[in-house]
């Protein structure tokens, strides 16, 4: 896929906000001293007034957020995944699950393509975190092009939501006109002999390994779940019956990411096997984000080796 | 517009309310509910722009309770003013209960924002008055915040946005009792001088004596007057005030009395009148 057309969809996110913000007065984005590299930038040129710099000091935001959205608006929260999602956590549940505010948590530079910064800025526990609170949405989109459209439907509906965003380019692999709906997986390819269930940045390497794998004569069906929660139980027992086993693949620790979400539901509603393909209870370390995905086992050949290991 | 004689029996009833709710449910925060009563009745009842009738009132003024666990106080404040029949507040903590051990904003009119984890409300707070300035609308938002609250580190965070954003439509009230669970606020970790820290942090403030309506009034007055910054109401107020057992008692925080000493607390309040 070397020549396919990589955007990070961090970058999505602040087109979106820029675009979104010409519809909706009512939309402030909060962002915690990273406006440039959350790409809130974007909106706040745009649109100055309505952009709040909350400073360093993510928890704050989090609860002035939802404050600000008791009082009928709408709010982008804005930090890396790793302030967000983790230091913002019981704020988060408190302040804004628990009351039902309607603020989009949008949390950038999440997983370990975050590269060079190492251990401290690499997350791969917030879709865990977030996916446990009641009332959450939470969206892992795999390209810009999805990550736009799934943007534009969880900000056109009230509520929380947690919204992964990736610092680096991923390929495209949608069309602008795909048909993506918050809460129901996208069959991106179809296959028998095992289904590889992936999201985020993992989408991409689930569609690279699919052909891979069609090379050798393996069908692999390959299934974005951008929607982590409310999770689409139906394609995953649709997966676990009528394929061979499930390869899962996640730029996030396989405990309680999708991994752990995928075998909740098939544990109890249709037993299969399962390979995990993502960070295996450890933390990461500082380098390029293409070599720290190889060293920490998260490539298309990772998950060629897992599919080939359920047959 | 009631007058100081009339505040000071409201709160008597709020006061002599909430330990009976207390009381029922066995559980409840009675010393940091009765330091802050004079505080919120004489907020509800003289200040703030409400209608229980309508709680949404869309310009109305909203205070939040960021030290929720005196929940209890501000249940029997909103009911009394008439935001639900006082019987209720026997339902306090009990399953099923709009009046949930903190407050839920959810459950209860009148509630604004849900509390119970220290500081968070301080922080929604400075949220809805930076909403408010953003929006052109004159109303104020009240935070009614503990001491021992103060050593919760998003309090600051939030203190340096309110003087960053000049809310002069945000008026903060500590109740400065001095006492948290495991003792002096002055020994568990000192937050003492509040007003100069305050003050460092770019808010206006004033101290006044927490237990006196006339004084509070007074200071209020004076507070929506600035109109350039954050207003902080240092309060010095006595946990458990107004009732002998209960004043200045750590272990009074987070306890029910049991029949006999509500009975005798009671007597102390003039619930038998």
């Amino acid at each position: 896929m070397a020549d396919v057309k990589k955007i990070a969809t961090r970058q999505a996110y602040g087109e979106f906000l820029a675009e979104y913000g010409a519809e909706r007065k009512d939309l402030i984005v909060m962002s915690a001293d990273l406006s440039g590299s959350n790409k809130t930038d974007i909106f706040q040129k745009a649109f100055p007034e309505r952009f709040i710099e909350a400073g360093i000091s993510e928890q704050d935001m989090l609860a002035e957020a939802a404050g600000i959205a008791h009082s009928g608006h709408v709010v982008a929260a804005s930090s890396f995944a790793m302030f967000a999602a983790g230091r913002g956590y019981e704020i988060i549940r408190n302040s804004i699950a628990h009351t039902k505010a309607n603020v989009k948590v949008c949390a950038t530079h999440g997983g370990i393509t975050v590269g060079e910064d190492g251990a401290s800025h690499q997350t791969f526990e917030d879709i865990a975190l977030m996916r446990v609170l009641p009332d959450m949405t939470v969206i892992s989109p795999a390209d810009a092009v999805s990550a736009k459209i799934l943007l534009r439907e969880e900000f056109e509906r009230e509520g929380s939501a947690y919204i992964r965003l990736g610092r680096s380019g991923v390929p495209v692999v949608y069309s602008e006109d795909a048909d993506i709906r918050i809460g129901k997986a996208a069959v991106l390819r179809e296959g028998s002999d095992v289904a590889i269930i992936a999201t985020g940045i993992m989408v991409a390497e689930a569609l690279s390994a699919a052909e891979t794998l069609a090379g050798e004569g393996i069908s692999a069906r390959v299934i974005d779940m951008h929607t982590i929660k409310p999770l689409d139980e139906e394609a995953i027992i649709r997966a676990a019956s009528e394929c061979k086993g499930i390869v899962t693949a996640e730029e996030h620790s396989v405990i309680g990411g999708l991994g752990g979400a995928v075998a909740e539901v098939t544990a109890s509603k249709c037993p299969c096997r399962i390979a995990m393909v993502g960070q295996h209870d450890c933390f990461g370390e500082s380098g390029k984000p293409a070599e720290l995905l190889k060293k920490y086992g998260m490539t298309a050949d990772d998950i060629v080796k897992a599919a080939k290991g359920l047959l | 517009m009631k007058t100081v004689q009339e505040l000071n029996e409201i709160a008597r009833n709020v006061r002599i309310d909430a330990l009976k709710g207390i009381h029922a449910a066995g559980a409840g925060h009675p010393g940091g509910s009765f330091s802050v009563t004079d505080i919120l009745v004489s907020l509800y009842f003289n200040v703030m722009n409400v209608d229980p009738e309508h709680p949404d009132m869309p310009d109305r003024d909203r205070l939040v309770l960021s030290k929720g666990h005196a929940a209890p106080a501000l249940y029997a404040t909103l009911a009394h003013r008439g935001y639900f029949d006082p019987s209720e507040l026997l339902t306090l903590r009990k399953l099923g209960s709009r009046l949930q051990g903190h407050p839920s904003m959810e459950l209860c009119p009148g509630v604004e924002m849900s509390t119970g984890s220290l500081g968070q409300g301080f922080s929604a707070a400075v949220g809805m008055a930076i909403a408010d300035k953003l929006d052109g609308k004159d109303r104020r938002t009240f935070v009614v915040t503990g001491d021992g609250e103060l050593q919760e580190g998003i309090v600051w965070e939030a203190a340096l946005s309110a003087a960053k954003h000049g809310l002069s439509n945000l008026t903060a009230v500590v109740d400065w009792n001095n006492l948290q669970i495991d003792g002096r606020v002055d020994d568990v970790k000192k937050v003492d001088p509040i007003d100069a820290k305050f003050e460092a942090f770019g808010w206006e403030t004033f101290v006044c004596d927490g237990h006196d309506m006339q004084e509070l009034l007074d200071t209020y007055e004076k507070a929506f007057r600035i109109k350039d910054k954050p207003v902080c109401i240092v309060a010095k107020t006595t946990k458990g005030k107004g009732v002998s057992f209960m004043e200045d008692k750590a272990g009074w925080h987070g306890k029910a009395p049991d029949d006999e000493q509500l009975a005798q607390a009671l007597i102390e309040l003039g619930g038998d009148r």
